[in-house]
């Protein structure tokens, strides 16, 4: 049953070194506040794994908190590329990063494997191409049906997944709305979940009678953190921080500026500095 | 004549020609998002839009940065999961042209977004396929739009990140894949399609002002010319106002951003 934390708590509670951590969101609802928490926390030996690492393991890779990534686009979305996971890939630092790569089909499948206790994913795709040459976990399945040969890969099954949503009320009960990515499969297919919320609300009051609920008993720690996603964002709270996304490229290139701005912004800040950030969004 | 153009926006404005009303288009950002929501502004104007997002039917009046923009979500007609996405829409065959683009490309369209040098020991690391894998093979059709250059037009990609047409002739068959494959690539120098035996892109059609040597001394293998090869028309002065109006509104909307 979810209980409510704050963020420092229920990290400390919740990730462990060596976990495999799953920070989900794609493009919306990016969990960096959760993200920060982590780093402060020095976590080390983590398996990263999201399908679009994006600046949330940009910033936990280069500051040390990873030894292996599991992904399917390493890019900075709509800028180029992703500085720190790069220099860890390319030249070992701050330490050797390994990592098992796939495409979105596969990964988004194998999350939903996962939410749905299955140990493998079956999908058509990987025809062709060399993935499957350099990643020993894509492996392939003939239909017992009609004989055609399908890919495979094994479930997600996270020791913790991460996530920020837009609510939750006071049962702890989680609503997501807008682009909601792979967020509910992340939490089902986990062991552990910590979701942050821009808002707490008595209750939701008219919505859609499908929304994207995850019930409070799915759920681990819920944690209040206005603002969380930035500079990603949140469907009626903010806008995306484009402008965030194009200066980190430069403060991500350097290995001592990104180490200087992780101490400024990261290490000697705390959560609530998201919610400045929110007001100053919502204000544009 | 219209006025002047770049070679890039006659590379936008040649692939959004390549679109019709009744597509149904995954998208991807940057060259292809412009060309496909130039399309929708002009002469294709019921053109289903589908970002990886899970956002269907969108109907952005500005181009979004990122792949799951909130201006996708706000004008699509519904949004579904991501698994949803890859699941029905795109494996299920519902998806009639994929946009795809890439670092390296060969004669045969294969394409590589994944790794310059070895996989292992990569001299550039890319961001990788996302996507591509799985849009390459079960949209109907592909267009690529890629700027000419000896770099990215190798002989031998490096790393096959997406199937175009393999090693040519009837291999797409023979690994089982019924979709046809790239059928357009789209540069800022001319338009290739493959051949309709080997499959090897050749040049159908070359943009106003532009040389064969200027192709040839661009591209990495020996280039294949169509026996008839097309001049491909200007860009209409309607098409460049309304190409670069969404420029402007783009630029305007990001502030500073953009």
């Amino acid at each position: 049953m979810a209980q409510f934390m704050s963020l420092a708590a229920a990290v400390e509670a919740n990730i462990r070194d060596g976990d495999t951590l799953a920070m989900e969101g794609f493009t919306h609802l990016i969990p960096h506040a959760a993200g920060h928490e982590v780093i402060r926390q020095r976590r080390r030996r983590l398996t990263l794994i999201r399908m679009t690492p994006d600046l949330i393991y940009d910033q936990l890779i280069g500051m040390g908190c990873a030894d292996k990534a599991v992904f399917s686009w390493c890019g900075n979305p709509g800028v180029g590329s992703l500085h720190r996971m790069r220099d860890a890939i390319e030249n070992g630092w701050p330490g050797p990063l390994a990592y098992e790569e796939h495409s979105h089909s596969a990964m988004a499948n194998a999350y939903e494997a996962g939410a749905a206790g299955l140990p493998c994913a079956v999908f058509r795709g990987y025809i062709g191409v060399d993935l499957p040459k350099v990643n020993p976990n894509i492996k392939s399945i003939v239909c017992p049906y009609t004989g055609e040969t399908l890919a495979t890969v094994p479930a997600i099954r996270p020791d913790v997944a991460v996530i920020h949503a837009l609510r939750a009320d006071r049962a702890g009960n989680v609503l997501l709305e807008g682009i909601v990515g792979v967020q509910k499969q992340a939490v089902l297919a986990a062991k552990r979940s910590i979701v942050t919320v821009e808002e707490i609300v008595d209750d939701f009051g008219a919505r859609n009678l499908n929304a994207v609920i995850l019930p409070a008993w799915t759920v681990t720690a819920v944690v209040c953190v206005p603002g969380g996603a930035h500079p990603s964002y949140a469907q009626g709270y903010y806008k995306r921080d484009n402008a965030y996304y194009k200066k980190w490229d430069a403060i991500s290139r350097d290995r001592d500026g990104f180490l200087a701005w992780m101490k400024t912004n990261v290490l000697d800040k705390g959560p609530e500095a998201f919610a400045a950030e929110r007001r100053r969004l919502a204000a544009v | 004549m219209p006025e002047t153009h770049t070679p890039t926006e006659m590379m936008t404005i040649a692939a959004a020609r390549a679109l019709k009303s009744s597509d149904v288009c995954f998208v991807g950002i940057g060259m292809p998002s412009a060309a496909c929501n130039l399309a929708r502004l002009t002469h294709a104007p019921d053109i289903t839009l589908i970002y990886e997002s899970g956002t269907l039917a969108t109907k952005p009046s500005i181009l979004p940065l990122s792949i799951g923009d909130g201006e996708l979500c706000d004008t699509a007609l519904t949004t579904v999961s991501v698994p949803e996405m890859f699941r029905y829409w795109l494996q299920g065959g519902r998806i009639t042209v994929g946009f795809l683009g890439g670092a390296q490309i060969d004669r045969f369209a294969n394409l590589n977004t994944t790794v310059v040098g070895s996989y292992d020991k990569p001299k550039t690391r890319l961001p990788g396929g996302g996507g591509a894998p799985e849009i390459a093979t079960s949209c109907g059709e592909i267009f690529i739009t890629m700027t000419h250059s000896r770099r990215g037009f190798v002989d031998k990609i490096d790393f096959v990140t997406s199937l175009g047409h393999g090693e040519g002739g009837d291999h797409r068959a023979r690994l089982g894949v019924t979709t046809k494959g790239p059928t357009r690539l789209i540069t800022d120098l001319c338009v290739f399609e493959p051949d309709r035996v080997s499959k090897e892109m050749t040049v159908v059609s070359i943009h106003p002002g532009v040389t064969r040597e200027q192709i040839d001394t661009n591209t990495g293998w020996k280039v294949r010319y169509a026996d008839q090869i097309a001049d491909t028309p200007a860009p209409t002065a309607p098409e460049l106002d309304a190409l670069r109006a969404i420029h402007a509104r783009t630029k305007r909307a990001h502030g500073d951003q953009a």
